[in-house]
């Protein structure tokens, strides 16, 4: 209950922010570091709490987005009712691709490869349909008035993504707590001794991709929604996928703050690259990837591994 | 409570098991001995659900459970270990046997509260918040029986949970085993099958063994006769099981 | 219904592109089969190498060819140090990490050439650029067919290294039973390191062959990364024969698929055959069933 509380904390924190920061850019910082955990929220259930490492998780994201996208500029949908659809299409996704690669049994690189995989096919057919507004991508018209999920000012997308993140930290404080949790992090740990002990292996890591779906589609319609467009490659490529496994690996994998620690850290990063360097294209990520070769090398644990009383423990008998 | 018939495997070429068949009265203690590569294991793997049989049934609580999937087969109450421990490592005693205790209990507190009970049943009352991985080997072994019977199972498979223990850590694990089969703290006793090297265990616990070599069962009985018989013993378990067994009852006294 | 004449162009066009990815496809599963790792950078290391072909023909005047005895060492040294530095240290016994770990690097070198060169394309001219031959009624271009030459000499060449030298006998030693071969005296991590080395120096040679009939840019190593693991799973996971196969038959599919679907809608189908080689027959179209 006392992380709950302190969940409570933090959303009350950030909601309060607009009434102190009026800068634009504070704002966006702030939202765009929200719209960072979320992604890590959504890819931690399903690899940090269960263990499935996904490198397509664009494919939620995309799915998401186009959803959104679609469904209130060709359907003339409101963006409240889309989002609902948007999500439900998310967890669809995720059962067809949890459903075809754990019934047969892929594990490891080649669940990550098949994920990537999945995100590559969708990414083409994004790119060649004209439904989608093929390889221009789709423009969602401006009308900057909270019916249709638009805010003229920041704090309106502040309060919106703060909202999928309090969402993110229910499920993940509730897979900390609960037999489905337990259930999920066995899986993890030993999908043969989960199944000795009466764990269905399969439902177990279907449900995991489902929510995980869910809440990614929920970034990207987010995205949509505050950046008002979308094309294929924001949507299905390898950018959304690696955005969101980078903050849990940062962060530390399997914890309910890993993902919002590491997006914090990684837009400070980010941030520091860029007054040090300049705006050069490039150097952002080529810092994003050094990090995440230093974490995977040196703290598989993540930064949260440093404030667990148990890594002194794990360390001491792990040669 | 359980009864096996014609149970058969391949893996390639080698049959593994052969056309095994074994029956457990319920509330009973029943010994499955062999050889190393005799097939014990993979009998389990069967009878648990863990590999489809080539050919043969497993009648469990007088319901067909062939080639049912592992987890299922533990909600209808069998519960196994594995010879080579596999813990969820990362993750607490307690954590551990909550996994299995959640079988029956969907609350959290519920299910680490009886994993508390069941651990401290086995006598790891003490290390309940270390992480599984820094156990030693007496305390895995200790800790995969905790898990499975917290499962709360009406019969339970052990697959060597005395192998790699020293004497003094066997005399201590004996009588534990024999109070989970009795039954206490108002539990039902959990009947129990039993794989075993540690021939003295098996003499003191089980009233029925079965004698699994080259894949085949040769041999069934009270333990005093199968054992009595060094001859027999020796021509089925191959050279050197007498002095296995000289060597493992000297060393244990119980 | 299709022109025979226009199929059969397709057809060779396929088997010269497949050719290369065979080239590329070989590296990729020799370190698979060794290392058991799925190096993720493969794509990003072509790009490396196809930006040193480049530059090598823009600063020192090199032809491509001409640059193969460069490359070549270069990018195994290159493999080799990478390998010993940074990713046999990264693994921690979860073959995940060294997913990720090459993930990164890949991402770092992409975007680190992205700083350095630029976004532009870049071509390189060559007296033998546009020049076009004919086979069998088809027409089609000198570089492509050198290529599916040189990448089909380099296979051999790679097969002979394997199977006849005593590097060879290590690498298939520790391939089979790598704690078998600790036991016996292999070096295992120099022996881990040579084959990523030579997974390697294969793009060294491929990037050679490549860039006369094709472009560089930061991002050229991503088309090439799912096709290159595509070929692996198809061919069975370490098989050379099956790469080499892989290789070809993607090439073609994607020539031919091209010709119906468009191109973009041919890359489909490679994705697709990827997945359901994954899920249905995981051991390969030419593996035994594990
Ligand atoms: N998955 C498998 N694939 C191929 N062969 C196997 C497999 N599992 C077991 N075997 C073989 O089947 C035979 C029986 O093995 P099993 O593990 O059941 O023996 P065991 O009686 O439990 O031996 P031990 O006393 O050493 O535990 C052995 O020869 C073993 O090598
Ligand atoms: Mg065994």
């Amino acid at each position: 209950m006392r992380e709950l509380a302190a969940i409570a904390v933090f959303a009350l924190a950030v909601a309060a922010v607009p009434a102190f920061v009026t800068s634009g850019y504070a704002l966006n910082v702030v939202i765009m570091t929200l719209y960072a955990a979320l992604l890590g929220q959504a890819w931690n259930i399903l690899g940090g709490f269960g263990g499935q490492f996904s490198f397509g998780h664009a494919v939620f994201f995309g799915t998401g987005a186009y959803a959104m996208a679609v469904l209130q500029v060709k359907f003339g949908w409101n963006a409240w009712a889309a989002l609902p659809a948007a999500l439900a299409l998310g967890g669809a996704m995720g059962a067809l691709i949890g459903a075809l690669s754990f019934r047969y049994g892929l594990r490891g690189s080649y669940f990550a490869l098949v994920t990537l995989a999945f995100a590559e096919v969708f990414r083409i057919l994004a790119n060649t349909f004209d439904f989608t507004g093929a390889g221009v991508g789709l423009m969602v018209p401006l009308a900057a008035t909270a019916a249709r999920m638009q805010f003229a000012s920041p704090a309106g997308y502040l309060y919106l993504i703060l909202g999928f993140v309090v969402a993110g930290f229910v499920v993940s404080w509730w897979l900390k707590h609960s037999r489905y949790g337990a259930w999920l992090q066995a899986v993890r740990d030993n999908e043969e001794s989960a199944a000795a002990l009466g764990v269905d292996v399969f439902g177990v890591k279907l449900r995991a991709i489902v929510i995980s779906g869910v809440l990614m589609a929920a970034g990207g319609a987010f995205y949509v929604q505050y950046l008002h467009y979308i094309d294929p490659h924001i949507a299905y490529g390898l950018g959304a996928s690696v955005e969101a496994l980078l903050a849990p690996i940062v962060g530390g994998m399997g914890t309910v703050w890993g993902p919002l620690l590491g997006a914090a850290l990684l837009h400070a990063l980010g941030e520091t690259t860029r007054n040090l360097m300049g705006d050069a294209p490039g150097i952002n990520l080529a810092a994003y990837g050094v990090v995440l070769v230093l974490m995977v090398s040196f703290m598989p644990r993540g930064v949260m591994g440093l404030f667990q009383a148990r890594g002194a423990a794990r360390g001491s008998t792990h040669a | 409570m359980l009864e096996a018939s014609g149970l058969t495997k391949t893996f390639g070429g080698l049959t593994a098991v052969e056309n095994a068949s074994l029956r457990v009265p319920p509330g009973a203690i029943v010994g499955l001995i062999g050889p190393n590569g005799a097939g014990k294991t993979t009998l389990f793997a069967m009878l648990s659900g863990f590999l489809k049989p080539d050919a043969g049934r497993v009648v469990f609580r007088g319901r067909d459970v062939t080639g049912l999937p592992p987890h299922e087969i533990c909600r209808l109450g069998m519960a196994r270990t594995f010879q080579i421990v596999q813990p969820f490592g990362a993750q607490t005693v307690r954590e551990n046997v909550a996994v299995g205790a959640h079988l029956r209990h969907r609350g959290r507190a519920e299910a680490l509260a009886r994993a508390e009970r069941v651990a401290r049943q086995v006598g790891l009352g003490d290390e309940l918040d270390k992480l599984a991985m820094n156990l030693t080997i007496a305390g895995r072994k200790r800790l995969e029986l905790a898990r499975a019977l917290a499962t709360g199972p009406a019969l339970l498979l052990l697959d060597e949970v005395l192998a790699g223990l020293n004497p003094q850590e066997i005399t201590e694990v004996i009588p534990v085993i024999r109070a989970i089969a009795a039954g206490q703290d108002g539990a039902a006793g959990v009947t129990v099958l039993m794989i075993e090297h540690v021939m003295q265990a098996v003499m003191n616990l089980a009233e029925r063994v079965y004698v699994l070599a080259n894949g085949r069962i040769i041999a069934d009985g009270a333990p005093a006769d199968i054992t009595s018989n060094r001859a027999v013993i020796e021509a089925y378990l191959g050279q050197g099981t007498a002095e296995r067994l000289r060597r493992a009852q000297g060393a244990v006294r119980i | 219904m299709l022109e025979p004449s226009i199929l059969l162009a397709s057809a060779l066009n396929g088997l010269t592109t497949g050719a290369v990815y065979a080239l590329i496809a070989l590296g990729l599963t020799l370190i698979y089969g060794v290392l058991h790792i799925i190096n993720f950078a493969h794509g990003a290391a072509l790009m490396v190498a196809l930006y040193g072909v480049y530059y090598l023909h823009q600063r020192l005047g090199l032809d491509p060819y001409v640059s193969l005895p460069i490359m070549v060492p270069a990018m195994f040294a290159a493999g080799y140090a990478l390998q010993r530095l940074v990713i046999g240290r990264a693994s921690h016994g979860k073959e995940e990490n060294v997913l990720l770990v090459t993930l990164g690097i890949a991402i770092v070198l992409e975007n680190l050439a992205l700083f350095l060169f630029k976004s532009d394309t870049q071509t390189i001219d060559t007296p033998y650029t546009f020049s076009t031959m004919n086979i069998l009624g088809a027409t089609i271009s000198v570089p492509k067919v050198v290529a599916f030459a040189g990448a089909l000499v380099v296979a051999g060449l790679l097969l002979l290294l394997v199977g006849r030298t005593d590097l060879g006998r290590a690498i298939r030693a520790i391939a089979k039973e790598r704690q078998g071969a600790r036991l016996v005296g292999i070096d295992v991590d120099h022996v881990f390191a040579m084959s990523f080395g030579i997974g390697l120096a294969c793009l060294g040679a491929a990037a050679c062959f490549l860039l006369p009939a094709y472009y560089v840019n930061p991002q050229v190593g991503n088309g090439f990364v799912l096709i290159a693991f595509t070929i692996v799973v198809l061919g069975g996971m370490g098989s050379f024969l099956g790469a080499l196969l892989g290789g070809l038959i993607i090439g073609l599919v994607e020539s031919i698929g091209g010709l119906w679907l468009g191109e973009s809608l041919g890359q489909i189908g490679i994705f697709l055959i990827f997945i359901a080689v994954l899920l249905f027959r995981p051991q390969g179209l030419f593996g035994a069933r594990a």
